[in-house]
């Protein structure tokens, strides 16, 4: 038989001090949960200037010159998009590392070690990410 | 005696679902980043090349299939942080309304820009 765990208000914020590993985990995943689905109406949003591109005229389309070249080329130009990519593939990469946790937790594995692997899911994330900078800076001018 | 920690609904279905696309989305999210950043570079994107890869029946099935359960995913996973801050009553159901129809307008959108590229007419408004 299972019964409801009272946790207290784990919204109120001001309980950062007494936060654990496994609190701070599920802060994170809610933070980069948000940060994603919003990016998802966003990312759909501006792949839909495809839709004008499709009845262009053909040779706009060839000549690269149709509205959805031109919006992701434009957009991909600015260095701060470029820097806002890396900050979406750090929330994306940690969503995934921790989503992998929880998907071992739930079947059992790992419960004992969630604060460890908590730490590696920081670390991995930050390595992967470093190691990404290059790829997402190039071919982009101050 | 065991406790109970989950937030979803004890003995429903979207629990299961969460962790389904959550499984099926770590391994499509991590092929599209690599492929749209990796193999293909950000600033070579053109609607041609675009169009090109959709026009695979496999890559058209699987963005439809991504689209699906990231807004599945996404959603359920905003509801359920919702659900957790505790919303309840009318409050909750205003939310499951909002939620349903912003889910249905993604994916038509979706939808839509991938039949753009792929040269797909299902219907005038599609």
């Amino acid at each position: 038989m299972s019964q409801s765990y009272d946790r207290g208000l784990i919204e109120d914020f001001g309980r950062w001090r007494e936060f654990s590993a496994g609190m701070w985990a599920w802060i994170f995943h809610k933070f980069t949960g948000w940060v994603l689905i919003g990016y998802l109406f966003t990312h759909v949003a501006v792949l839909s200037t495809a839709l004008t591109s499709a009845s262009a005229d053909p040779a706009t389309v060839a000549a690269n010159q149709d509205l959805y070249t031109q919006t992701i080329q434009a957009l991909e130009s600015l260095l701060v998009v470029r820097i806002l990519e890396v900050g979406l593939l750090a929330v994306a990469v940690f969503h995934i590392l921790n989503g992998t946790r929880l998907l071992l937790i739930d079947l059992g594995i790992g419960l004992e070690s969630q604060d460890r692997s908590f730490y590696a899911s920081l670390v991995l994330t930050g390595a992967i990410v470093v190691a990404s900078v290059p790829t997402f800076l190039a071919g982009v001018s101050l | 005696m065991a406790e109970r920690y989950s937030s979803f609904t004890e003995g429903g279905r979207l629990w299961l679902w969460q962790r389904i696309t959550a499984a099926f989305l770590i391994v499509v999210l991590a092929f599209h980043f690599f492929l749209l950043h990796f193999v293909h570079h950000a600033d070579e994107v053109t609607f041609g090349m675009s169009a090109g890869r959709m026009q695979q029946w496999s890559y058209y099935s699987l963005m439809i299939l991504f689209l699906v359960t990231a807004t599945f995913h996404g959603v359920n996973g905003v509801y359920n942080a919702l659900i957790n801050a505790g919303l309840t009553g009318v409050k909750r159901r205003v939310v499951q309304v909002v939620l349903g129809g912003a889910s249905l307008l993604l994916l038509v959108q979706g939808v839509r820009t991938a039949n753009a590229w792929a040269g797909i007419d299902l219907l005038p408004i599609l």
